[in-house]
């Protein structure tokens, strides 16, 4: 009953649920979808105007920054899609609804992750690919197997970095179930943090972003790897090469963070 | 009009109550507002000269939109949505005021409230952590109050707006999702708007969207020669926006149909 063959495929029904229902109000989703691209697409334009004032932040042209800027938004589509469940799991928890999904025979986690997965998200995802392409094609990058592998493994660590700032934030509605701004901005301001280099950051922003929050992990140490570039801070070469393991690693303990707050969970009763 | 100020002082004063929520927005807004100041003071480094604002005029202009962040006209007002969904929205016209000026009132009421809590902790603390300036001079000082409130009466104006749309078409997320990065870019929520590219401006300075941030900011900052004809610039707009939801209004509630229920 709880095998991982068991999971996944009710994973799959729940998304494919969910999908059909989107593709229910066809014109609407996608029209949501181009909003999302314009949207996101006019923060990609002003970076482009600091650029063309400034030329450069910190030693990285327009075309770099939009290879940090690709991973970032890429993964984080992802992140947004999937997570929109832990997103809005307030509501869950003030309505009282969690106690049913407590009721059924399945990982909570997993539950309120394919609860709801927002289609309109391709939009910052395709938005993102193409800056990411852009970036590329406008340097002297060598494709090979080698690094398009690295490429798909640092952005599924990005996705896990992303999730695991969801899942952290929805525990939080375990303990007070109050809808806080602190939610959208911690995840929202991590998204515009992991667009420019690690460098510009204070000492103590660096180490946060490092060994707190690992959104360095998320975009600038694997971007040094695809850029070919040596950490200016005096990283040994092989930690960028490190970097995605880190990510499923957050995820990890984000999720054991969450079991404890389901351990803590009271229902409000309503 | 008392039953509009009471509309608007019953508004105020339940919004003030989210004194949680306003504590825990400062503190991550503080945070975010030191990363932006990061980025910046890095771009600024890279050639300091291309910009038209010295650094500390950047650094006091950044934090002056962590402080107004939430004067920006992004949503409706969310209670008039869901009023719209349920059909509610009919007890709102037997009330026996006028509409737009009633939900002109909330929108007021919503812009202030939660600015001023927001603002009133973020500013002394970033005069005395951040390198934050206060306004040069008295005349600086009276010139960014008089355009903080016509900024307060333009965003209300355009709030309305986007609530009034919700009697036209009860989904209009998309639109609302577009129009609040067409805000965002230029307001100078995103960018200080002197730094966009030089060939914008005309198109920057015409648009209504400056009124909302960057005029009371520019006037903070010292920068107060042609001020009668910013703020004219911001009440223009205002007159303009509420003229059209005004008119909007009483098109709407005629060919209006009620969801029974």
């Amino acid at each position: 009953m709880s095998g991982l063959g068991y999971r996944i495929a009710i994973a799959r029904e729940f998304v494919a649920a969910s999908i059909r229902a989107q593709m229910q109000y066809r014109a609407s989703t996608v029209l949501m979808s181009i909003g999302h691209l314009l949207t996101t697409g006019l923060e990609f334009v002003a970076i482009w105007a600091l650029f063309d004032r400034f030329g450069h932040i910190e030693g990285w042209t327009i075309a770099e920054v939009a290879v940090l800027y690709g991973l970032a938004n890429v993964s984080f589509a992802f992140a947004e899609a999937f997570g929109r469940g832990f997103s809005t799991f307030g509501a869950l928890v003030k309505s009282g609804d969690f106690d049913r999904v407590l009721l059924r025979p399945l990982g909570t986690a997993l539950q309120v992750g394919v609860s709801e997965v927002q289609l309109l998200r391709v939009g910052r995802g395709l938005q993102g690919a193409v800056v990411f392409g852009w970036g590329m094609m406008a340097l002297p990058v060598a494709w090979d197997a080698t690094r398009f592998g690295f490429c798909v493994l640092a952005l599924v660590a990005a996705f896990c970095i992303f999730l695991g700032i969801f899942v952290l934030q929805a525990t939080l509605a375990f303990w007070t179930v109050e809808s806080l701004e602190i939610f959208a901005t911690i995840t929202y301001g991590g998204v515009e943090t992991t667009q420019f280099p690690l460098p510009i950051y204070d000492r103590w922003l660096r180490w946060l972003f490092i060994a707190v929050v690992p959104l360095a992990c998320a975009t600038y140490f694997p971007a040094l790897v695809l850029l070919d570039r040596a950490d200016p801070l005096g990283a040994p070469a092989w930690v960028p090469w490190c970097a995605p393991a880190v990510g499923p690693a957050f995820l990890v303990v984000a999720l054991r963070v969450w079991n404890l707050g389901v351990l803590h969970y009271r229902s409000t009763g309503s | 009009m008392s039953a509009y100020v009471a509309v608007f002082s019953a508004r105020f004063r339940g919004l003030l109550q989210y004194r949680a929520a306003a504590l825990a927005g400062l503190v991550t807004q503080v945070f975010w507002g030191m990363v932006r100041v990061a980025i910046f003071t890095a771009f600024l480094r890279a050639s300091a000269a291309a910009s038209p604002m010295p650094l500390h005029e950047v650094v006091t202009y950044l934090w002056l939109t962590q402080a107004f962040l939430l004067l920006l006209p992004w949503k409706p007002d969310p209670e008039i949505e869901q009023l719209v969904r349920s059909g509610q929205v009919a007890v709102e016209l037997v009330r026996p005021i006028d509409l737009y000026w009633h939900w002109y009132a909330r929108a007021v009421a919503q812009k202030t409230a939660p600015a001023l809590l927001r603002c009133l902790p973020m500013i002394p603390l970033a005069v005395l952590l951040f390198g934050m300036r206060m306004p040069t001079d008295v005349g600086a000082a009276l010139a960014f109050l008089l355009s903080i409130v016509a900024a307060v009466a333009l965003s209300a104006a355009i709030v309305t707006l986007i609530s009034i749309s919700l009697l036209f078409t009860t989904s209009a997320k998309g639109v609302q999702l577009l129009a609040g990065a067409v805000v965002n870019l230029f307001s100078g929520a995103l960018v200080p708007l002197a730094l966009l590219p030089d060939t914008w401006s005309a198109l920057v300075h015409a648009l209504p969207f400056r009124g909302v941030m960057d005029t009371p900011f520019r006037l903070w900052l010292g920068d107060t020669q042609g001020w009668p004809v910013l703020v004219a610039h911001q009440l223009g707009w205002t007159l303009a926006f509420a003229f059209l939801g005004w008119v909007l209004v009483r098109r709407a509630v005629r060919r209006m149909e009620v969801h029974g229920g």
